[in-house]
């Protein structure tokens, strides 16, 4: 074993922050981490055992036992459900013959369930060993399941399993006319620097991760640092679900976002760049370190970048299943190789960020955006949008519409256009910003996508009259709780809590006073969580319960009161101890039931 | 002239770098609290310290002192705030108040004397939790454990060990020890090492000591947590 881990260990310069990449090359050997590993790799390291077990437990897609040498994951996203994922995952488990969430005896293969991985436009999608697959049918599954008993190697499957297209149906400003590597970086430099954040402050460009801060704001904080050693960070942690621009701004236009951040590093003085990759987007490694590659080799990387006297370079790291780490705090946590528990802030990671110094977090698509705003100026880009949102959008839409995919539009479009142009019909609601957002409902087309009104990082589902409001709220529900990091009372006990009280009025136990227990338990959850995961956890319960009441009241029981658990089910252990069966070893639900 | 921040309309004074529950336990004001410790580095996750700040909730451990801070600390919402956060912990975790040789010392059960909590309001989690007995002297029952990390900020902060550390995600956060067996008798703590002594409630205990005060006897028999927190943590109580 240490014959395989020592030179893993050296290729990442025996450094605690290279943690993951570090663990994900042993598991990706071994199927998981064995404890034989985790007493080496601390010990090189020189970090405690209990670091690495910790970062283990807190990473989805890391394992301390054994996985299958096939390790199958299904995207669980409310999208992939509507394309029958419950049933697809069902039938693997029955054709594989392994439970969900288990291994098989042999240890060839495991199945589980996954967040959101990503592929909404062509599910229901999945993960192999990492690698993303699309458009998962019972054909393709048996397909699959022949070559896993096959013994074929996943890159010898074919390819158009793992084919994950763009889906670009409306590029606007920004995505129909990308611009030519380095003519960003070449109008800063004649322009200046201070020149250059001018008309980025006149583009008006804010966050595009959702929260929508000033990018501009941002960098000129940071650039103000005393500490001089800075850094920039690419957020393409993209685990909204429902969301996927970025991962095609990456596959198609990586080449002007890693422009982005090198003009934010010029502007900043950073000498090294990050692109925190979600590990759902493995699949783009390579292409994406080939294009790094090409722009060393054309004098856009690394020293003296265009004679210009920058030097900077952008290192790929690669995310390990956990939705938190797009908060940009705990994404710069799991960038130091830890658990990616949120900061206290302040410090802000303008001033205290990677390693505690200055640090610039942006998402993907504000670094795409922001190379083209320092080309063409910034009163290009503000000429479009609306006054307190400015530009365009870049929209991932899913669910019940003709055309799902990537549509960029101006700030201030319709809700109803939106609908139009992506095929929706019968609409019963839509879901802006993911499940951390806002439920919109029929009678609200007319509201718009802007910061002022309906704000977005991009996620844009659509669901039709045919779909039930509490399937998807339970969904959405059930996420936050698996994904909350666990560092704060209220999120961590809360969104469980929430769970377990959704679930007993969407399965028929909750009484008039369970849903006023509901929503109280949902101010709290918000109000007093540590970050934007808490705070938003109980988002699909609160707007649901303000827009569709009768749903929720539909479910529960007329009788004023009822146990709050199924009582005939619970005696099934006792029945089983006393070895019978009889009526007398059943309890009705509720008394009425005997009149 | 000192820099004031206001707490419940009241002025009071603090240091730059202080954070605003190191200014209130200085002016004698309690904040309820169960994660912080004045002798550690603030963490900030119990949230019981919730305060609210220029009407925004802030965690008074790890919040900076600021000029122009209104601060509430007492009031309804903040009180039934954080009676609910000291439910959320009970049905967490297992507390058995009446069979625990930590009560009337247990700081999770004076707080929850303090906010006059008297039921646990959410249903029980029955979380499924083992004990760690294998140590000569101290004990870790894992059901009394709130996720505080003062015992991992010990070990790592005054006894430079590593004996603890928190593992796990969400709900399935959980201590874990710094052992090659995971066991407590194959880790380097020591008795008399501080992070033997600081657990805020019965998860971390000293044997064959369980019940040399009787009970009735005990800290929060006597008085209320905010007066004894007071006493311990204001350095210049008294003088």
């Amino acid at each position: 074993m240490q014959s395989f881990i020592q030179p893993v260990i050296d290729r990442y310069g025996a450094s605690p922050v290279q943690l993951l990449p570090i663990l994900r090359d042993i598991q990706s050997e071994f199927q998981h981490i064995p404890a034989e590993a985790i007493e080496y790799v601390a010990l090189s390291l020189d970090i405690p055992r209990t670091h690495i077990i910790s970062v283990i437990e807190f990473y989805s897609f890391l394992h301390a036992t054994p996985q299958g040498k096939y390790t199958l994951l299904i995207s669980d996203s409310i999208t992939d459900h509507m394309l029958g994922k419950q049933d697809l995952i069902t039938y693997f488990a029955k054709q594989l013959k392994v439970n969900i969430g288990e291994l098989r005896a042999d240890g060839l293969v495991s199945l589980n369930n996954t967040s959101c991985s990503g592929m909404c436009d062509q599910g229901p999608a999945g993960l192999v060993n990492g690698y993303a697959l699309t458009h998962l049918d019972r054909p393709r599954i048996d397909a699959i399941v022949k070559l896993i008993e096959q013994n074929i190697p996943v890159h010898q499957w074919p390819v158009e399993f793992f084919k994950v297209s763009d889906n670009i149906y409306l590029p606007g400003l920004l995505l129909q006319d990308p611009i030519a590597p380095g003519e960003a970086l070449k109008a800063r430099y004649q322009k200046g620097l201070q020149e250059t954040l001018t008309e980025i402050d006149i583009s008006g460009l804010r966050g595009r991760g959702g929260a929508g801060f000033k990018t501009a704001m941002k960098w000129r904080f940071c650039a103000e640092e005393i500490e001089t050693e800075r850094y920039v960070v690419c957020n393409a942690d993209e685990g909204e679900p429902g969301t996927f621009k970025d991962r095609v701004l990456l596959n198609s236009y990586a080449h002007q976002v890693f422009e982005g951040m090198t003009l934010c590093a010029s502007i900043i003085g950073a000498q090294q760049g990050f692109l925190y990759l979600r590990g759902e987007y493995l699949h783009l490694y390579d292409k994406l370190q080939n294009i790094l590659q090409q722009r060393r080799q054309s004098g856009l990387l690394g020293n003296n970048i265009l004679e210009q006297g920058l030097n900077f370079d952008i290192e790929i790291r690669m995310g390990c299943g956990a939705y938190i780490c797009g908060e940009e705090s705990a994404l710069i946590e799991s960038l130091e190789g830890k658990r990616g528990i949120p900061r206290n802030r302040p410090p802000y990671p303008v001033s205290q960020g990677y390693l505690n110094k200055p640090t610039v977090v942006n998402n993907v698509e504000t670094f795409f955006a922001a190379s083209k705003i320092a080309l063409k100026g910034g009163q290009w880009f503000a000429a479009v949008g609306t006054d307190q949102s400015q530009g365009t959008k870049i929209l991932s839409i899913s669910g019940d519409c003709a055309k799902p995919g990537i549509y960029e539009y101006p700030f201030g479009t319709s809700i109803q256009q939106v609908l139009q142009d992506c095929g929706a019909a019968d609409v019963l609601g839509i879901q802006i910003g993911g499940p951390s957002g806002t439920l919109i409902g029929q009678d609200e087309l007319q509201r718009r996508l802007a910061f002022e009104d309906l704000a977005t990082g991009g996620s844009f589902i659509i669901f039709n009259q045919s779909r039930n409001i509490l399937d998807i709220v339970k969904n959405f529900t059930h996420f936050f709780a698996h994904e909350s990091c666990g560092f704060c009372t209220p999120c961590r006990v809360g969104t469980s809590l929430l769970k377990k009280q959704l679930d007993k009025i969407t399965d028929g136990y909750g009484s008039a006073g369970d849903v006023a227990a509901l929503e109280e338990l949902c101010q709290l959850v918000k109000n007093l969580s540590h970050c934007g995961l808490g705070q938003t956890a109980a988002n699909p319960i609160l707007s649901t319960l303000q827009r569709f009441p009768e749903t929720y009241q539909q479910r529960l029981k007329k009788i004023s009161y009822e146990p709050g658990f199924d009582l005939d089910a619970s005696l099934e252990t006792a029945r089983r101890l006393a070895n019978r069966s009889d009526a007398g070893a059943h309890l009705a639900q509720v008394e009425e039931d005997y009149s | 002239m000192s820099k004031t921040i206001v707490i419940d309309g009241m002025e009071i004074p603090y240091e730059e770098g202080q954070t605003i529950m190191d200014a209130a336990i200085a002016a004698d004001i309690y904040i309820p609290h169960l994660c912080h410790d004045p002798d550690y580095e603030p963490h900030g996750s119990c949230k019981l310290c919730t305060v609210n700040v220029n009407g925004r909730n802030c965690s008074a451990c790890t919040f900076p002192a600021m000029e122009g801070q209104n601060i509430i600390n007492k009031s309804t919402d903040l009180e039934h705030d954080r009676l609910r956060i000291t439910q959320m912990l009970f049905v967490e975790g297992n507390h058995f108040c009446p069979s625990c040789e930590k009560t009337g010392n247990c700081q999770l059960q004076g707080v929850a004397y303090y906010l006059d909590m008297h039921d646990n309001h959410f249903p029980h989690f029955f979380a499924n939790r083992e004990m760690d007995a294998s140590h000569a002297d101290i004990l870790i029952d894992h059901n009394r454990c709130i996720f505080c990390n003062l015992c991992v900020r010990a070990s790592q902060e005054k006894d430079h060990k590593n004996v603890f550390a928190i593992s796990g995600r969400g709900i399935n956060k959980h201590l874990i020890v710094n052992s090659i067996t995971g066991k407590l008798k194959d880790s380097d703590i020591d008795i008399n090492d501080h992070a033997a002594h600081i657990c805020p409630t019965g998860a971390i205990l000293i044997k064959r000591t369980g019940y040399q005060v009787p009970i009735g006897e005990r800290t929060y028999d006597k008085q209320q947590i905010d007066a004894v927190a007071l006493a311990k943590e204001n350095k210049h109580h008294g003088r």
